[in-house]
């Protein structure tokens, strides 16, 4: 068995070890379902859910606030990138605004949002825009300023400047770093939508993962409660360990891309 | 022979933490067109300098340098540059396409046309095999054989190459000298070659100018009647004695 196979069974052991320690401990204490369900009933409640459609549905709702956040998030890191690296005072605006802001947390800014967009999806939005921009600004902007200077000298003695010049060349010599950007703004985006639904409540007609969970310990539906986090915890290692790992997969190893240094 | 390049009482200056430091000091130099014109000197004479402000990368601090008569006032695809350095080539692009994609960009041909022509330039420095491999893949002269074909196919004014063998083995280089040889031969591309190597000089240059250690003036200027000479033969012996000779003085 080659050392990777060894490695992914290893790991389904420990998932498989800590189901088994879960059911096990909880029969054994008789711990109240209330409190802390056993697995079994977590999954056949999380099973039940996902063929019903609710659990999808919840999370379906929530990819689709993320993705419109990273998007808005995505265009903004351009066009805020772009400008350091094409204008003296771009760089110095960039670097000020991302020390600030970076260290903020998202969740810190949602009775800004509430005030300023009401109960809905905007104020959903507008944190996991402030929690995905900074980080990917920073990578985006790191791995423009590191491209190196023959790499730059090639693209000017072509004729390019401004975005030209930022498209033909920066963006993609810069791509290790922009992916390292976009998978810790997916990180952060994650967890703050899930936090964020938990405050904010039903946003528009629709809620998400956040709210099922919250919802449901309201109700006392506390296997529901942990068929939630499970969703969270599986998408999470999906978009993280197959997604992010494909997209690399295919670019930055197959084109022999040096990946950021971390 | 029309004059191509006119440098005129150049000097040259770059920032170091521990001031403005001078590379170049006064030099003037005139390239025709259609020759090859060898800027030889030690390490460190700014001869590097100079092209990178031939290439309009670095501008002078004083003096002026004028490409048709027009002064260089920044990089641009009339004048093709060949860098030492072999990750000069997109590392996203395959071979043919980073061959391709200046003509798209600079000389406006549309993505087909440049593909043809680029596939052209590819044949001719023998890398037809490998037309769809990525840059990774390649070695080290083989990358320096993409940068040549790339800057020819973009039929510049003037073809600038920086030391562009200096980082490889000699049989490579004794080859890719060889090869570039044949390929201005049928180009007749104007070349300025940056060497600091003195048999490579005398292998390339029609003309041969000598700068000397820091910072860099002129020399002299050195017609070369033994260019694609054979290293050993002894016209390239007594011309490459007598570069020697100018620099030691």
């Amino acid at each position: 068995m080659s050392r990777q196979a060894r490695r992914r069974l290893a790991k389904v052991g420990v998932v498989a070890a800590l189901l088994v320690v879960w059911e096990g401990a909880t029969r054994l204490f008789h711990v109240s379902p209330l409190l802390f369900p056993p697995a079994s009933t977590v999954l056949r409640a999380f099973g039940r859910s996902v063929v019903e459609g609710e659990l999808p549905g919840y999370a379906q709702q929530s990819l689709r606030v993320l993705l419109a956040g990273m998007g808005i998030g995505a265009a903004l890191t351009l066009v805020l990138t772009t400008f350091a690296v094409t204008t003296r005072p771009g760089s110095a605006v960039l670097e000020t605004l991302t020390s600030m802001f970076n260290p903020l947390p998202a969740i810190a800014l949602m009775p800004l949002s509430l005030l300023w967009f009401g109960l809905g999806t905007a104020s959903l939005i507008f944190v996991i825009v402030h929690s995905v921009l900074w980080p990917m600004s920073l990578n985006t902007y790191t791995g423009f300023v590191t491209v190196p200077p023959t790499l730059r000298k090639v693209g000017h003695s072509f004729g390019l400047n401004g975005w030209s010049y930022v498209a033909g060349i920066l963006l993609p010599a810069a791509f290790p770093h922009i992916l390292a950007g976009v998978k810790i703004g997916w990180a952060f985006a994650w967890r703050t939508v899930i936090a964020a639904e938990m405050v904010f409540g039903v946003a528009g007609s629709q809620a998400g993962l956040g709210w099922f969970i919250y919802q449901n310990r309201f109700e006392m539906n506390t296997e529901l409660v942990f068929a939630g986090l499970v969703t969270v915890v599986v998408i999470g290692l999906v978009v993280e360990n197959l997604f992010f790992r494909w997209v690399e997969k295919h670019t930055v190893v197959r084109l022999g891309l040096s990946a950021p240094q971390r | 022979m029309a004059d191509l390049l006119r440098v005129r009482d150049v000097v040259l200056e770059y920032e170091r933490p521990d001031g403005s430091f001078t590379a170049v000091d006064g030099v003037s130099l005139t390239v025709r067109e259609g020759e090859r014109f060898v800027l030889f000197g030690p390490s460190g004479c700014g001869k590097s300098t100079l092209l990178q402000a031939m290439a309009g990368f670095l501008q002078p601090a004083r003096g002026a340098i004028e490409l048709d008569g027009r002064p260089v006032a920044g990089p641009g695809p009339d004048r093709a540059v060949v860098f030492q350095e072999f990750d000069q080539l997109l590392p996203w692009r395959t071979v043919v396409g980073n061959v391709a994609y200046p003509l798209r960009i600079a000389r406006g041909r549309d993505g087909d046309e440049a593909l043809t022509e680029a596939m052209k330039f590819v044949r001719l420095v023998g890398l037809e095999p490998f037309a769809d491999a990525h840059p990774h893949q390649l070695s080290g002269g083989m990358k320096q054989r993409v940068a040549i074909a790339r800057a020819l196919a973009m039929s510049p004014r003037m073809l600038l190459m920086d030391e562009p063998f200096a980082s490889l083995d000699a049989i490579t280089r004794h080859k890719l000298q060889e090869d570039l040889l044949r390929l201005l031969a049928s180009a007749r591309t104007t070349l300025l070659f940056v060497t600091h190597s003195v048999e490579e000089a005398v292998l390339l240059g029609d003309r041969i100018l000598v700068l000397t250690r820091t910072p860099g003036r002129v020399r002299a200027v050195v017609d070369n009647p033994a260019a694609g000479a054979h290293h050993h033969s002894a016209a390239a012996l007594a011309v490459q004695r007598s570069v020697q000779e100018l620099l030691a003085e």
